[in-house]
C-alpha cells in the first residue's frame, strides 16, 4: 500500500517509492531520502511535527509539509 | 624539506571531525576568519614522521559539495581553486563508522576532483558495540585509497594517520565512480567543450551559485551558455547523480562492511524516548536551564571573590611601590580597577561557555531543535532558532553567525533580528553587580533569589526575543520557501579535550576583545575624571572647607567632600551632569549616565567605568560593589542604587541594544545597514521606555 510518509505512525517502518524533486531540498535526498530506502518514524513531537526519521540509518528531523512530498510503501498486515 | 603539506579536513558534521582535528594539531592552532566573510577559520600545524610539517585546515562541516549555506560555500571554494595558498595536497575525509553510507558522498565527490584523498573512518572504537566489521583492503581497493581506522576518543590510529599523510603522493587520484553516465550527451558536449577542465568541477560550476571570484572568471561566463537545462532539469540530474553515488555506495558496503543488527546495541533509543518525550523531554530541559544558572552562580563565587580581593590589593600596592604622582594614580585608580572589573567575570563566563559546548556536542542541543520547532514555528522561527537563542546566552556574535543553517531567508532574518534580545555574556557583569547591589541574599525553595532574578532576566530576554519575533512575523512580508531538516546525531560523551578547547578560546577572545575595549576607554575616563576646567575644580579644597567651615568634620569626611567636589567638576562630571536630565526620571545619576554612554562600545564596560569613576573619587582600599553601595542619589538624598533604580537599570540593559560588534554582524549578515539601524533605535527606545515605567512605578 502506498501513502505518504506524513500519514505513517510511530514505530512504522517503510520503502521509499517516490520523492517530488521539486519539492524536495537536495540536502534531504543527500542525506539519503531517496527512493528504495527504508523509512521508519522514530519519534514525533507534539501534534506529530516535526518527524524523527531514520532512513537509512540515518537519524533526522524533517517537518510535516516536507513529509507529504514522500511517497512510501508500507506492506499490509 | 622546507615546504609544508597542506591539508584539508572535510566531512560531514557530527564525524568527529573537530576530534581529529585536536588530535593532530594540540594546541599548536588558531582560529581566524575567512577574509571578507564572518566564517570561522581553523588551522594549525602538525608534526609528521621524518621531521615534515603539515599545514592543516579544519573546513566547515559539510553534507556534499553542493554547498547550501555560506560556511559550505568555503569548502567548495577551496577545492575548486588550485591557485589558493591552502589548496590542499591531500584531502583527509573524516567519517564516522556508523554512518558510513552517508558519509561516502562526500568522499565519492572529493574523488571526482581528483585530489588524493584518504579516508578516515572515526569513532571505530564502536565498531564492536554496534557489531560493525569492515573489510578494509577491499575497501580501500574500491574506493581506490588508503584508510585509516581512528578513535579520537581512545587516541587510536592518529599515527597511522600521520603516515598516510606523509605518503600522500602514493595516493591515487582515479574517480571511484563514473557519474557522467546519468546523462551521457550532455557531458560529452561539455567535455568536448572544455578538453581542459575537470568534468565534475565543470558540473559543480553550473548547478552551483556560489562566488567562483577567485576561480577564472572568463571560464564560468563561457560555462554560463551550458546552463541550457532549465533549472528543475538541473535538479532532476543532480537527483540522479546523488541515486548513482549511493548506488556505487550501497554496492561498495554490501561486500565490504558486515552489520550483525543481534549485537548492535542502542542507547540512542532509549534516550530518545525520554528526552524527546513529549512531558519529560520539556520538563528534563527546563531542568538543565535552571541546573545552569544555579552552577553559575555557585560553582563561581569561590573564584570570584579570590579575583576581587587580589584586583583590590593589587591596586593598593601599585601605590605603595611606585613614587606618588600621575602616572602611579593612572594605573592603581584608571588601569587596575577599570581591568579587574572584568577579569572577575572571567569564571562565570567560562562555565557558561562550558554548558553551552557540552550541550552541543553531547547531541542534546538536536533534541532541543526538534522539541521546539513547532512553538518556534508559531513565533515565525525555526526550531533551529533555539540553537543561536541558547547560544546567545554567551554572545550575540557567533550565535547570529549561527543562523545560517536555518533554510528559510525569513525565519533566518527574524532570528538574527530578535537574538540580541537573549542575555549575552556581556550583560552578565552588568546583572550581577546590580543584582549583588540590590536584590536581597534570601532563598526561595532551596533557590536563591538572586540566582532566581538571574534566571528571570534571561527568561525576559527569552521572552523578548520570542514575542517580538511574533510581532516581525506579522510585519514582514517576506515570501520565502520554507524547509526543515536536521540531523539527529548519536549522542556522545563529550571528550574533554575538545570541550576544554572551546572554553579555552571563548574565553580568551571574550576576555582580549573586551579587554581592550575597556583598557583604552579606562584610560581616557581617568584622564576625564582626574582634571577639570576652572575654579570649581582647581580650588575645590578651597571652595569646600569654605563652606563647610565650622561644621565639625572630621579630616576624613572634608576629604571625602573635596573628592567629590572635584568628580563633578571634572570633565567627566561636566558631561555626565549635562545628560543627566535624560536619565534622572529613569532614577540615575550622572556617574551612570556616563557608564551607559561609554557601555554603548559593548555592555561589559559599564562595570570597568563605573569602577574607575568610584575610584578615582575614592581612595580607600575597597571592592567596587561596597563602593556603589555606599553611594547616594543627591536628588533623593537615599541609596543610589535602590530596588527601582536597580531593576530600572537591569531592564534597560535586557533590552537596549548596545554593542557595536553586533551591529556590525547583522550589517554583514544581511548586507545592509536598513537592519542593525533599525535594532538599535527600536530596542534603546524599548528600553528607555520601560526603565521609565518601572522606575516611575516603583520609587
Amino acid at each position: 500500500m502506498q501513502v505518504t510518509l506524513a500519514d505513517i505512525k510511530r514505530g512504522q517502518q517503510g520503502i521509499i517509492a517516490d520523492v517530488s524533486s521539486i519539492h524536495i531540498p537536495l540536502k534531504l535526498l543527500e542525506m539519503g531520502c531517496l527512493p528504495g530506502n527504508m523509512v521508519e518514524l522514530v519519534q514525533v513531537a507534539p501534534f506529530a511535527d516535526p518527524m524523527y526519521l531514520n532512513i537509512n540509518g540515518t537519524h533526522l528531523a524533517i517537518r510535516k509539509e516536507t513529509a507529504i512530498h514522500i511517497l512510501i510503501d508500507i506492506s499490509n498486515e | 624539506m622546507s615546504k609544508q603539506i597542506n591539508v584539508a579536513l572535510i566531512g560531514n558534521p557530527n564525524t568527529g571531525k573537530t576530534s581529529v582535528f585536536n588530535a593532530l594539531t594540540g594546541l599548536n592552532q588558531k582560529v581566524g576568519n575567512y577574509p571578507g566573510i564572518t566564517v570561522e577559520k581553523k588551522e594549525g600545524i602538525c608534526k609528521l614522521p621524518r621531521g615534515v610539517k603539515a599545514h592543516i585546515i579544519d573546513l566547515p562541516g559539510t553534507y556534499s559539495l553542493n554547498a547550501s549555506s555560506l560556511d559550505e560555500n568555503v569548502v567548495i571554494e577551496l577545492l575548486l581553486n588550485k591557485n589558493d595558498k591552502d589548496f590542499p595536497d591531500v584531502a583527509v575525509v573524516v567519517s564516522d563508522v556508523e554512518n558510513l553510507k552517508r558519509n561516502l558522498l562526500l568522499y565519492t565527490q572529493i574523488k571526482d576532483l581528483e585530489i588524493p584523498t584518504i579516508l578516515a573512518i572515526n569513532m571505530s572504537d564502536r565498531m564492536d558495540y554496534k557489531g560493525i566489521q569492515l573489510d578494509i583492503p577491499y575497501l580501500e581497493q574500491e574506493l581506490q585509497t588508503k584508510i585509516a581506522l581512528i578513535s579520537t576518543r581512545k587516541n587510536k590510529g592518529i599515527n597511522e594517520l600521520k603516515e598516510l599523510i606523509s605518503n600522500y603522493k602514493e595516493l591515487s587520484i582515479t574517480p571511484c565512480l563514473n557519474a557522467s553516465e546519468i546523462d551521457k550527451d550532455y557531458f560529452d558536449k561539455l567535455r568536448q567543450a572544455f578538453p581542459n577542465q575537470l568534468l565534475y568541477k565543470l558540473w559543480l560550476v553550473i548547478t552551483q551559485d556560489v562566488n567562483f571570484g577567485k576561480v577564472d572568471r572568463n571560464q564560468v561566463e563561457a560555462i554560463d551558455s551550458f546552463k541550457t537545462k532549465s533549472t528543475a532539469d538541473l535538479k532532476r540530474l543532480q537527483q540522479k547523480e546523488t541515486i548513482k553515488r549511493y548506488q556505487f555506495i550501497n554496492n561498495t558496503l554490501k561486500k565490504g562492511q558486515t552489520i550483525d543488527l543481534n549485537s548492535a546495541k542502542d542507547l540512542r533509543i532509549r534516550l530518545d524516548r525520554i528526552l524527546t518525550h513529549k512531558v519529560w523531554g520539556y520538563l528534563i530541559f527546563f531542568v538543565i536551564l535552571l541546573t545552569i544558572f544555579q552552577a553559575i552562580y555557585d560553582w563561581a563565587q569561590v573564584p570570584m571573590e579570590f579575583i576581587d580581593g587580589a584586583f583590590a590589593s593589587l591596586g593598593e600596592w601599585t601605590k605603595n611601590v611606585l613614587p606618588e604622582g600621575a602616572f602611579t594614580n593612572l594605573i592603581a585608580e584608571g588601569i587596575i580597577p577599570g581591568l579587574g572589573g572584568i577579569v572577575i567575570f572571567i569564571p562565570q563566563i567560562a562555565f557558561l561557555f562550558l554548558f553551552i559546548a557540552i550541550l552541543e556536542e553531547s547531541g542534546y542541543m538536536s533534541r532541543v531543535v526538534f522539541l521546539m520547532d513547532r512553538i518556534m514555528r508559531r513565533f515565525g522561527l525555526s526550531g533551529k532558532s533555539v540553537v543561536p537563542l541558547i547560544s546567545g546566552t554567551a554572545c550575540a556574535i557567533p550565535a547570529i553567525m549561527a543562523t545560517r543553517n536555518i533554510e528559510s531567508w525569513k525565519e533566518r532574518l527574524i532570528t538574527i533580528l530578535v537574538t540580541p534580545f537573549t542575555t549575552c555574556s556581556a550583560r552578565l557583569p552588568v546583572y550581577l553587580i546590580i543584582i549583588e547591589l540590590v536584590i536581597p541574599e534570601g532563598r526561595f525553595l532551596g533557590l536563591g533569589y538572586q540566582p532566581l532574578t538571574l534566571m528571570l532576566l534571561y527568561l525576559i530576554g527569552f521572552g523578548t526575543a520570542v514575542l517580538s519575533a511574533w510581532a516581525l512575523n506579522k510585519i514582514l512580508k517576506i515570501k520565502s520557501k520554507t524547509f526543515f531538516v536536521v540531523e539527529m546525531p548519536n549522542y556522545k560523551l563529550p571528550l574533554l579535550k575538545n570541550v576544554a578547547l572551546t572554553v579555552l578560546e571563548k574565553t580568551k577572545s571574550f576576555v582580549f576583545g573586551a579587554g581592550k575595549i575597556i583598557l583604552a576607554i579606562s584610560i581616557v575616563l581617568w584622564f576625564l575624571a582626574s582634571y577639570g576646567p576652572g575654579d570649581d575644580f582647581n580650588k575645590a579644597e578651597e571652595i569646600v572647607h569654605a563652606e563647610y567651615a565650622g561644621q565639625g568634620l572630621s579630616d576624613i569626611e572634608m576629604q571625602q567632600k573635596v573628592a567629590s567636589h572635584k568628580l563633578e567638576h571634572s570633565f567627566i562630571g561636566i558631561t555626565g551632569r549635562a545628560i543627566e536630565p535624560t536619565i534622572k526620571p529613569l532614577g540615575y545619576d550622572w556617574k551612570i549616565g556616563i557608564a551607559i554612554v561609554s557601555s554603548f562600545a559593548a555592555r561589559e564596560v559599564f562595570v570597568g567605568t563605573l569602577a574607575t569613576i568610584y575610584s578615582v573619587e575614592n581612595e580607600d582600599v575597597d571592592t567596587i560593589t561596597n563602593r556603589m553601595a555606599k553611594d547616594t542619589n543627591r536628588t533623593t538624598g537615599g541609596k543610589l542604587f535602590t530596588l527601582a533604580s536597580g531593576i530600572s537599570l537591569l531592564l534597560f540593559y535586557a533590552f537596549a541594544m548596545q554593542c557595536m560588534s553586533t551591529l556590525a554582524i547583522v550589517k554583514r549578515e544581511t548586507n545592509s545597514w536598513k537592519w542593525p539601524i533599525l535594532q538599535l533605535t527600536i530596542m534603546t527606545a524599548f528600553a528607555y521606555i520601560v526603565a521609565l515605567i518601572v522606575y516611575q512605578f516603583l520609587k
